[in-house]
C-alpha cells in the first residue's frame, strides 16, 4: 500500500500510526525528544526552586498567585487533553471527521489557555511581578513562558496539520503526525500539572 | 582608527586587520578554487544534500577547518606563554583571553563533536546495514545548525572581540557586568544553536540504530562504534537540555535585564551546576565513540575477535549512566560540604573500574594477534599508555583533599587534554585513517601517515607533559604571564616547542592528503584492510544506497566469519529491488542560515535581524510540512564485486 494512498475500512491497519517504518521512526524518536524535553523541564523547575525565595524589587509569590483563574485555566488545558484522547480514539477508528472535530476543540481549548496566561501576566506586570523585578520574577516568566511557549507551537502544530489535510482523509502518511501531536500535548499538559503544584500551590502556602 | 558596528565599537589594531585580511584573502582563494576547477556544481550537491556519508564529509571538513582555526589560537596561546613576561604581539590580558576562550569552545564544540559526529554519520549506517539515517532531513538540518553556531562563535573576534570567560564561562564574570562587550553573547548564542543541531543528531542516531538494523543484526552482535554511538546519543539527549537552559539563562541576564546567575540578586552557582550535569556528560559523549573507533581498529589489525565483547558494551553502558552523576566534582572547592564531595569522589573514581576494564580488553585482544603496524593501529597503540596518564591524574583529580591543591592549575589543563587529546583526537585520527578507503576509495598515504603519528603523539607528550609540573608548582590557568623567578620557564618553553611540533605534524598530515589525493593508487576494493564488520562487504565508495541487497547476518564480526567459514560471501535478506532514496533539499541550509540571521540579530540586538530570522526559520518549517516527503526510486546495480547474495 502507498503511504499516500487514502485509508478505508477494509485495508485500515491495526495502529495506522506505526504501520510504517517511517511512521515507527517517527515514533521512536519523538518519544526521544520528549524525554530530551523532559531534563530541558526539569532543569527549569531546578533553577525555579533555587530563585524562588529571591523576589528582590517585585512582590512576594503568595501575595500575587491567582488560584481561581489557575485553577480555571489548570481545567481548561486538562480538558484539552480528553479531546486530543477522543481525537486519537477517532484516528484509529478511521472516522476522520471526528477526529479533525475533536483536534480542533483541543486547539480552541489551547488557545483559550494562551488567552488566560497572557490575561494573567498582564495583571501580574500591573502589580509589579515583572521579568526583571527580581530573580523569582525572571525565573517564574522563564519557567512558565517557556510552557506557554509550548503551548502556543503546539497550538500552530495542529492548525498547520488540519489545514494541511483539510480534504484530505487519513494516509499512512499523515496518521503518525495527527498522532504525534496528541503526544506532545499531552507531555505540555504533565508539565502543566508540576507547574500548577510546584509554583502555584507552592507559591502560595510554602 | 575604529568604526562601530551596531553599537559595538570596533578598534582597527593589527591582529584585526589581520583577521579582515585572511578572511577576505580566504574568501577570493575558495572563488578562484571553485571557478578554476568547476566545482560550484559540487559544492551546490553537497549543500543540498541529505545523504548520510555526504554529510558525514561536510561535518568532517568543517570540523578539519575549526579544527585549524583552534589549533592556531593554541599556538598564539603557547608563543604568548613561551618565555616569562613575554609580550608576544598583542595577545595580552583581554586578547589572551580571547584566544584560550576561543581555543577551548572551538575545540570542544566545534572541532572534538562535528569530527565524531562525521565518523558517526560515515561508519554507522554500514555498520548496521542501513541505507540511510532514519530522518535525512533532521540530518543535514543538524550539520547547518552546527555551521551556524560555529560561524558566530568564529566570527565574533573581528566584530567586537571573541568570547572572554573560558569555555565554562563562569558567571557572575560572564555576565555584562564585568565583560559588557557581546563577545560572550556570541558565546552564548553560537552554543544555543549549535546544541539544537546535536541534540537532533542524536534523536536520529538512536532511532537508526533501534529500527534500521539489517535482520539478524541484535544489538549484542553490532560493532562496538555503532554500540559507542548508542550510549553517546544517550548521553547527549539528556545532557544537553540542560546546557540549553544554562545557555537560555545566560542569555537573559546578558540581554534581558534579569538577574539569575548573578552573585546577589541572584545565584551564580545555578550556572556551575547546570554546566556541569550537561559538561560531564560531555566529556564522555567525546572519548566514548573514540573508544568504539579503537575497538574496531584494534581487533581489525590484531586479527582477533574483541576480547570480552559483552563486557565492552557493559563498561560502555556503565560508563555512560556514571558519567550522570560525577558532576560536583568540578566544584568540590566550591564548598558543598564534605558529605556531597565524599560521595562525588567515590562515584568519580569508580568510573575507572568499567574504564580499566575496557583498557584490559583491549590489552587481551592484542595479545597473541597477528598485528598489524599501519597508522590507524599506531595511533590506537599510542592511545592505551596516553590515555592511562590522563585517567590515573583523574583519579588523582578526584581525590578531594588533594584537588584543593591542583584546582584551577596547570595540573588540571594537563589532565584534560591527556584524555581529550590522548584519547579523542588520536581516536578521530585512527577512525579517519581506517574509513578514508571506504569514503573516498583510495588509501591515505601509510609512510606520511606514520611521520603524522609520531610527531603527533611525541609533540603531543612534550607539550602537555610539563603541564602537570607547571601545576604542582603552582601556576594557574588561563594566566598570559608569569615571573622569571617562578622556576616555570624551561617547562613553558618545552610545552610550547612542543605544541609547534603538533602544529607541523597536522601540516604532514594536510599534505598527506593532498599527495594520496595525487598518487594513491585508485581502486582499493571493497575490503582494502581485510576488515570484520560488513561495512567492508560494500564497493568503495559505497553506492549511494549503500547495499544493493542488505545483508542477513547470524554473528558478529559477520564478514570476518563469512570469509573463513562461507566462502566470502554473506546471505541476502532481499531480492534486488527499487530503492526509495531521500530527495536532495536547500531548506536545512536554508533553516541553518535564518537561524544564524537570527542569533546574529539577538546578539546585536536589532530587531529587524531577530523578525527576519523568525519568520524565515517559522516559514520553512510550515513549507517543509506542507510538501509531502517525496523519495525517488533508485534500482539498484549488483557490483561485479558483489559480497552479499549471488552464488552461495
Amino acid at each position: 500500500m502507498d503511504v499516500g494512498e487514502r485509508l478505508t475500512d477494509q485495508n485500515f491497519p491495526e495502529s495506522p500510526e506505526k504501520a510504517t517504518l517511517e511512521g515507527k521512526n517517527k515514533f521512536l524518536g519523538f518519544w526521544l525528544f520528549l524525554g530530551g524535553e523532559t531534563v530541558l523541564f526539569a532543569t527549569l523547575f531546578g533553577t525555579y526552586l533555587g530563585l524562588r525565595n529571591s523576589f528582590g524589587k517585585g512582590p512576594e509569590a503568595s501575595e500575587i498567585f491567582q488560584l481561581p483563574m489557575v485553577f480555571a485555566a489548570t481545567i481548561i488545558l486538562l480538558t484539552s487533553s480528553l479531546t486530543s484522547v477522543y481525537a486519537v480514539l477517532a484516528l484509529k477508528e478511521n472516522r476522520v471527521k471526528q477526529m479533525r472535530r475533536w483536534f480542533f476543540i483541543t486547539l480552541l481549548l489551547g488557545l483559550s489557555f494562551l488567552g488566560l496566561e497572557i490575561y494573567e501576566f498582564v495583571e501580574y506586570v500591573h502589580e509589579g511581578h515583572t521579568f526583571t523585578s527580581g530573580a523569582f520574577g525572571s525565573a517564574f516568566y522563564t519557567l512558565v513562558g517557556f510552557h506557554g511557549g509550548h503551548v502556543l507551537f503546539g497550538c500552530l502544530w495542529i492548525t498547520a496539520l488540519l489545514v494541511r489535510n483539510s480534504g484530505r482523509g487519513l494516509t499512512l502518511y499523515n496518521a503518525p503526525k495527527y498522532y504525534l501531536f496528541a503526544l506532545y500535548w499531552h507531555f505540555v499538559d504533565v508539565v502543566w500539572v508540576f507547574i500548577f503544584t510546584v509554583v502555584y500551590l507552592m507559591g502560595k502556602v510554602g | 582608527m575604529s568604526f562601530y558596528f551596531f553599537g559595538e565599537k570596533i578598534r582597527l589594531v593589527s591582529d584585526i586587520i589581520a583577521g579582515y585580511l585572511s578572511i577576505f584573502l580566504m574568501g577570493i582563494a575558495a572563488v578562484v578554487f571553485l571557478t578554476y576547477y568547476k566545482k560550484w556544481g559540487a559544492l551546490w550537491r553537497y549543500v543540498k544534500t541529505t545523504h548520510h556519508s555526504k554529510v558525514g564529509i561536510l561535518y568532517l571538513s568543517a570540523g578539519f577547518a575549526f579544527f585549524l582555526r583552534a589549533g592556531l589560537d593554541a599556538l598564539i596561546i603557547r608563543a604568548q606563554l613561551a618565555l616569562p613576561q613575554n609580550e608576544f604581539w598583542v595577545f595580552q590580558g583581554d586578547k589572551y583571553n580571547q584566544m584560550m576562550t576561543t581555543h577551548g569552545t572551538t575545540m570542544i564544540f566545534f572541532v572534538a563533536m562535528p569530527l565524531i559526529i562525521g565518523l558517526m554519520n560515515v561508519a554507522v549506517p554500514l555498520q548496521i546495514g542501513a541505507r540511510d539515517l532514519a530522518f535525512p532531513f533532521l540530518n543535514a538540518l543538524s550539520f547547518w545548525l552546527f555551521l551556524a553556531g560555529g560561524a558566530l562563535i568564529n566570527i565574533s573576534f573581528v566584530l567586537g572581540g571573541s568570547p572572554t570567560a573560558g569555555w565554562t564561562s563562569y558567571v557572575p564574570l560572564a555576565l555584562d557586568e564585568f565583560t559588557p562587550a557581546t563577545g560572550n553573547d556570541y558565546y552564548s548564542l553560537g552554543l544555543q544553536v549549535s546544541g539544537i543541531g546535536t541534540l537532533l543528531t542524536a534523536i536520529n542516531f538512536l532511532v537508526t540504530i533501534i529500527n534500521k538494523r539489517t535482520p539478524g543484526m541484535k544489538l549484542m552482535r553490532m560493532p562496538l562504534f555503532t554500540w559507542a554511538t548508542l550510549v553517546t546519543s544517550i548521553l547527549i539527549l539528556f545532557a544537553f537540555p540542560a546546557l540549553t537552559v544554562a545557555l537560555l539563562l545566560l542569555m537573559f541576564d546578558r540581554l534581558y535585564g534579569t538577574g539569575m546567575l548573578a552573585a546577589d540578586a541572584g545565584n551564580s552557582l545555578i550556572w556551575q551546576h547546570l554546566f556541569w550535569i550537561f559538561g560531564h556528560p560531555e566529556v564522555y559523549i567525546l572519548i566514548l565513540p573514540a573508544f568504539g573507533i579503537f575497538s574496531d581498529v584494534i581487533t581489525t589489525f590484531a586479527k582477533k575477535r574483541l576480547f570480552g565483547y559483552s563486557s565492552m558494551v557493559i563498561a560502555l553502558v556503565l560508563i555512560g549512566f556514571l558519567g550522570f552523576m560525577v558532576w560536583i566534582h568540578h566544584m568540590f572547592t566550591v564548598g558543598l560540604g564534605p558529605t556531597s564531595n565524599a560521595i562525588f569522589a567515590i562515584s568519580t573514581m569508580s568510573i575507572a573500574v568499567p574504564t580499566g576494564i575496557k583498557i584490559f580488553n583491549w590489552l587481551f585482544t592484542i595479545r597473541g594477534g597477528v598485528i598489524t603496524f599501519n597508522t590507524p593501529m599506531l595511533f590506537s597503540l599510542g592511545f592505551i599508555p596516553s590515555f592511562v596518564i590522563g585517567g590515573v591524574t583523574g583519579v588523582m583529580l578526584a581525590t578531594v583533599p588533594a584537588d584543593y591543591q591542583y584546582h584551577d592549575s596547570y595540573f588540571v589543563v594537563g589532565h584534560f587534554h591527556y584524555v581529550i587529546v590522548g584519547g579523542t583526537i588520536l581516536g578521530i585520527f585512527a577512525g579517519v585513517y581506517y574509513w578514508w578507503p571506504k569514503l573516498f576509495g583510495f588509501m591515505l598515504n601509510d609512510v606520511l601517515g606514520k611521520w603524522h603519528f609520531w610527531t603527533f603523539l611525541i609533540g603531543f607528550h612534550i607539550t602537555f607533559f610539563p603541564m602537570h609540573i607547571m601545576g604542582l608548582k603552582g601556576m594557574p590557568r588561563r594566566v598570559f604571564t608569569y615571573l622569571p623567578e617562578d622556576g616555570l620557564t624551561g617547562l613553558n618553553l618545552a610545552s610550547t616547542v612542543g605544541a609547534f611540533m603538533m602544529g607541523g605534524s597536522m601540516m604532514i598530515f594536510l599534505w598527506n592528503i593532498y599527495q594520496s589525493y595525487r598518487h594513491s593508487p585508485r581502486e582499493v576494493g571493497n575490503d582494502p584492510w581485510d576488515g570484520r564488520t560488513i561495512e567492508w562487504t560494500i564497493p568503495s565508495p559505497p553506492p549511494e544506497y549503500n547495499f544493493a541487497r542488505l545483508p542477513k547476518v547470524y554473528s558478529s564480526d559477520a564478514w570476518w566469519q563469512a570469509k573463513k567459514y562461507q566462502n566470502g560471501r554473506l546471505e541476502a535478506a532481499e531480492e534486488l529491488s527499487p530503492i526509495r532514496m531521500p530527495l536532495d533539499t536547500a531548506k536545512p541550509m536554508l533553516i541553518g542560515m535564518f537561524m544564524l540571521i537570527g542569533s546574529f540579530g539577538i546578539i546585536v540586538e536589532v530587531w529587524y535581524f531577530q523578525l527576519v530570522g523568525l519568520l524565515g526559520v517559522i516559514g520553512l518549517m510550515v513549507l517543509h510540512s506542507f510538501q509531502d516527503s517525496g523519495r525517488k526510486m533508485v534500482t539498484p546495480k549488483t557490483h561485479p564485486d558483489e559480497k552479499i547474495g549471488g552464488e552461495e
